[in-house]
């Protein structure tokens, strides 16, 4: 049984030169007919599927669809055609520190990107000391948010997204934010959520992170699927690839 | 019916996130003011006393009957409409605040229309206390019927979750109605008899009266507060119905539109 069940998903926006966002641009360039849409293609009919315990990781160059991809997966984007399944809860890491405010203190953001993840506030209450265990900012913990360093910002972010033991764990390039201490930490903290069984969806592009955390890798190229299999393999092949050829 | 239970569900998870959005906003808004929420109470009064002044002083007319205070007259009028006005308003920026939220995470985007729809309710509460201050100040006879206050202050609650659904997902789009909507809210406040009364007004206006939903809010709240009445039936009607018409028309318009938020905010 696949916790994640991407079924031919196919992710199409409007790139738009100028965008019209208002009610007036609107109806003088319906008029003069000049309401102009130019459609890209971010995912074109991709389909994956990861079984429950998999490191999964996701590699391409820019701009190929990965993070668009974890969206999909995150219920962020809704696909235009096609399906995603995703089975359990999802802690999405996309970008560190969605749903901070950067006017409350980091107390209360805690509790505030608690409820983001759907954390009740008792919760929250009894994982607290172990949220700020892991973020190491004691001392920081009643100044605005504002004062942080980005780095300070993302210990908070990350401890928090992974108080639990979610199901799913999407991570979008957040292992290279902080200090080298800090990432070996976060390593060492996803590599025991892996052993709680918790099913993990990275996009990086350190290859030796990937190859060093990943079970099965998928292989994006221009929002198509050009290889999907076990880390090695694919990892290869990516490492020889010629954009030229 | 599947679906249904899917949304109760998915509502009770994210609770939490509608107590704390509400918490935040209330923090923010006074955090940096020294009367903190005193603030809620003083804003009503003061704005009622500068129109206080200007009818009786400059304009020299009472514009309501002689057997109520002109004060709470105005006040109640007002504080219905400031309600109103305020959850539709917020709610309408609603999503475009949320923006760097929604393109990170998934949350159910009702949440912050809700989520302001209720902040302004909770203020509505808290301006509740001037009207008490002016009540007693104005010696104004107190009726039973005033405990049932909070009813017509709940289906308005409907009726701007309702308006704010709608607005909120059509300045997603487009923005300027923004700016179309403080008109829109300008022009219904003179026509809400807030500081006149319905009597004064020429009679051709008299069978328009009735579509504008904000005159049956005033209406019932007034007649609960001040007059002691219990509600006519055209009160019910007139509020119940556009509370129900404008929350079908919200969900509708909302759910209709809301996979496509992200990608355009």
């Amino acid at each position: 049984m696949p916790v994640i069940k991407i079924d031919n998903v196919t992710m199409r926006f409007n790139m738009a030169k100028e965008r019209v966002d208002n009610l007036k641009e609107y109806f003088i360039k319906k008029m003069k007919g000049t309401l102009k849409f130019e459609e890209f293609y971010a995912v074109k009919g991709v389909s994956l599927e990861v079984e429950k315990g998999d490191v999964f990781g996701l590699v391409g160059l820019n701009g190929s669809g990965k993070s668009t991809l974890l969206k999909i997966v995150a219920g962020v984007l809704k696909p235009t055609t096609g399906t995603a399944t995703v089975k359990g809860v999802v802690a999405p890491l996309i970008e560190l520190g969605a749903g901070f405010d950067m006017d409350l203190t980091a107390r209360e953001n805690i509790y505030l990107n608690g409820a983001v993840m759907g954390f009740t506030n008792n919760f929250v209450d009894s994982k607290f000391d172990e949220i700020v265990e892991f973020s190491e900012l004691h001392e920081f913990l009643d100044v605005p948010l504002k004062n942080y360093s980005s780095g300070m910002v993302a210990r908070i972010a990350f401890a928090v997204a992974t108080v639990t033991n979610p199901d799913i764990l999407i991570a979008d390039e957040i292992l290279s934010v902080g200090d080298f201490l800090f990432q070996k930490k976060c390593e060492a903290r996803m590599k025991e959520l892996m052993a709680g069984g918790t099913t993990v969806l990275i996009v990086s592009h350190s290859i030796s992170q990937i190859e060093r955390l990943c079970n099965k890798v998928a292989w994006l190229d221009h929002g198509n699927l050009k290889m999907c299999g076990p880390v090695e393999e694919v990892c290869e092949a990516y490492k020889s690839f010629d954009p030229q050829k | 019916m599947v679906n249904t239970k899917l949304y109760f569900q998915d509502f009770w998870r994210y609770r939490h996130l509608l107590k704390n959005l509400i918490s935040k906003d209330i923090k923010l808004k006074y955090r940096r003011s020294v009367l903190g929420l005193i603030w809620s109470v003083l804003n009503p009064l003061l704005t009622m006393i500068v129109l206080a002044i200007v009818f009786s002083q400059i304009f020299h007319t009472n514009p309501v009957n002689a057997d109520v205070s002109f004060a709470v007259y105005l006040l109640t009028g007002q504080l219905v409409y400031n309600f109103f006005s305020e959850a539709t308003n917020s709610a309408m920026g609603s999503m475009l605040g949320a923006a760097p939220l929604i393109k990170k995470v998934y949350v159910p985007k009702y949440i912050f229309p809700l989520e302001k729809v209720s902040f302004a309710f909770v203020n509505t509460l808290f301006s509740l206390i001037a009207l008490v201050i002016v009540m007693v100040a104005n010696r104004a006879t107190v009726h039973p019927t005033i405990l049932l206050f909070w009813v017509p202050l709940i289906i308005l609650y409907v009726f701007n979750l309702g308006v704010g659904l709608i607005l909120a997902s059509a300045t997603v789009f487009f923005r300027d109605i923004m700016h179309l909507y403080g008109i829109v809210i300008t022009a219904l406040m003179y026509l809400t008899p807030i500081m006149y009364d319905v009597s004064i007004l020429p009679k051709w206006v008299t069978p328009f009266i009735p579509l504008n939903p904000m005159y049956w809010f005033v209406s019932m709240f007034r007649s609960l507060v001040i007059y002691g009445e219990m509600p006519t039936l055209n009160m019910w009607i007139g509020t119940i119905a556009s509370a129900i018409v404008a929350l079908i028309l919200g969900l509708f318009v909302f759910k209709k539109t809301q996979d496509k938020f992200v990608l355009y905010i």
